[in-house]
């Protein structure tokens, strides 16, 4: 299949179910909503070294919000249940507690899984904390210099699906910056889904395991570097010099595969030579995103 | 929906424990067996349909026509359904009420809405004295649900509470949120003499300055309150003033206290 000359290869993304929290960040203007997002969602690019993988959703307009105050919606995934809580203890009580104006809200009301936040943060008041009821859920005032910390006691926890992605193989290295950079602005609006990497790219596709370590986890894809072209069994077409990943984590695999198309439609331009994606021959996860049935709504796209 | 209407033949001579007439026990009934129920008064029992004219069939919705304030124990313990009553009604309304609507139409005698664990009563007049607190030598009061009192309320309003809201849009009298351990209260009229007293945790939310306050409370200052917002916000759904209060950019006096019991409890004034 082709779409604006480039070649989609007749592969699969390969996801696996991972456990997910929305967190809403609201603040007094969205600057501060921001920063604590971004801070937030700071080294939390994999779940082999980071331990989570976090991205910003999108940005809330007051109305969208429980306070009426402009905020940031965030997507925090772990591969367990246990690991999500901890994780959100950690990151909200670094980042979003610490941060001027902050408030953090659940924004998965309706998930039947809850995990304490709230209930755990609420220790750093000392004693001095509150909590009140409303309509059926808690909130923690929590004394802080600045005034008072208000957080959601529990979060919905739901089933995700992280690791979706595909490939961009260019020309060269200027040519997959752009393609991923077109790619990124046009999955950034779609809703449920974050790209967890720097602005949404990753040059460092790994492979499974290492050669010389068996310590190591995951190792550089060698097959996709240019510059080892004629050292390994490459996987690199002719033509192609650059090689640059995008990832895409979603609540559902609904969300994954709209993101996707979106970005794989902006990704065909010049200077690419073909979009593939990265599988594990289908060992890995449950979740397969076929890249041409993905694309076969594209009325662009052709055999 | 289907409405089973009583309509008070006379006011009677001595009070009627009505709490037999909530979802619970009608549910299912004909109205031949609603007339068949009995009630308590005084030392002796007599028959629904010996203080009432019935009409109607009980679906989940009971209508209470001519009330009076002999009438006791509305709505109390009920779990589900909707009680509407028109006119005033007496002491312990919605005691113990776990769930539903209880709507008055007038005013409510002492103890309305004691130990209640869930659901709402609106009373649009005025409340007696221990709204929202604990039935008479128990230790803990109002624990869940929602009261608006469009009028004024009683003295000792939520003594001893630990959960729910109560709203008063009306005046309070004295001693509002003595013995509180949690929940809130809010008074959109005057409050009385020595609001607060022996006050665990709990939130006292004033929208009009005391006239005094007791001097276990210790001013914390004037702050911007999130919190408000989300609590002002909650109410949208409710009837009367409390509902349309403005929710942007709140502030409020905060007093803690009492000091003389644990301290942690807030007397909120509104700015």
């Amino acid at each position: 299949m082709y779409l604006r000359g480039v070649f989609i290869d007749d592969t699969f993304a390969e996801a696996f179910t991972v456990r997910v929290a929305r967190v809403l960040i609201t603040a007094r203007t969205l600057r501060w909503a921001r920063e604590a997002a971004l801070k937030l969602t700071g080294f939390a690019t994999s779940v082999i070294g980071c331990k989570c993988e976090a991205g910003i959703e999108r940005e809330l307009a007051p109305a969208e919000t429980p306070d009426g105050r402009p905020g940031v919606s965030v997507l925090v995934m772990t591969m367990g249940k246990d690991d999500l809580s901890n994780r959100l203890v950690e990151r909200v009580g670094q980042t979003v507690l610490t941060c001027p104006t902050t408030a953090c809200f659940d924004g998965l009301p309706d998930a039947p899984d809850r995990i304490g936040v709230g209930s755990v943060l609420r220790f750093f008041g000392d004693g001095f904390q509150a909590s009140k009821v409303l309509r059926g859920e808690r909130f923690w005032r929590i004394p802080v210099m600045e005034g008072e910390f208000l957080v959601q006691e529990k979060f919905g926890m739901q089933k995700g699906v992280g690791g979706g992605n595909f490939l961009i193989l260019a020309r060269s290295a200027d040519a997959a910056l752009d393609a991923a950079e077109a790619a990124v602005a046009a999955m950034t609006p779609a809703a449920g889904v974050i790209l967890p990497f720097p602005g949404g790219v990753v040059r460092s596709g790994s492979k499974v395991g290492s050669r010389r370590s068996k310590k190591m986890i995951a190792s550089t894809n060698d097959a996709f570097c240019p510059t080892l072209r004629a050292a390994t069994q490459t996987a690199l077409p002719e033509g192609v010099n650059s090689v640059l990943e995008i990832v895409i984590n979603g609540l559902d695999a609904g969300a994954i595969s709209r993101a996707m198309r979106a970005g794989i439609g902006a990704a065909c331009r010049d200077g690419v030579v073909s979009i593939t994606a990265g599988n594990y021959g289908g060992k890995l996860g449950p979740h397969h995103f076929h890249l041409r049935q993905i694309m076969a709504e594209s009325t662009e796209a052709h055999a | 929906m289907s409405t089973l209407r009583l309509t008070l033949r006379e006011p009677p001579a001595q009070r009627v424990d009505l709490s037999p007439l909530s979802a619970d026990h009608l549910a299912g009934k004909t109205p031949a067996q609603v007339a068949a129920i009995e009630l308590a008064t005084g030392n002796r029992k007599i028959r629904v349909d010996d203080l009432f004219t019935i009409a109607g069939d009980f679906g989940s919705e009971l209508e209470i026509r001519g009330g009076c304030e002999k009438l006791d124990r509305i709505g109390a313990g009920m779990t589900h359904g909707h009680v509407i009553v028109r006119g005033d009604a007496g002491a312990y309304v919605g005691a113990g009420m776990r769930g539903g609507v209880v709507e008055v139409h007038g005013s409510v005698g002492a103890r309305a809405a004691c130990a209640m664990r869930g659901g709402v009563l609106h009373v649009t007049a005025d409340a007696g004295d221990f709204l929202a607190s604990a039935l008479a030598g128990e230790r803990r009061g109002m624990r869940g649900g929602t009261v608006v009192v469009g009028g004024n309320a009683g003295d000792r309003v939520g003594d001893r509470m630990r959960r729910g809201m109560v709203l008063i849009e009306g005046d309070a009298g004295d001693y509002c949120a003595s013995r509180m351990v949690a929940g809130t209260i809010a008074v959109a009229g005057r409050v009385g003499g020595f609001p607060g007293l022996a006050m665990r945790r709990g939130t006292l939310l004033l929208l009009q300055p005391p006239a005094a306050l007791v001097a276990t409370f210790n001013d914390c200052g004037e702050h911007p309150n999130l919190f408000l917002t989300l609590l002002v916000r909650s109410w949208r759904t409710l009837p009367g003033r409390f509902g349309t209060l403005p929710d942007g950019r709140l502030r409020a006096r905060r007093y803690m206290g009492d000091l003389g019991n644990d301290g942690r409890g807030e007397i909120l004034v509104w700015v």
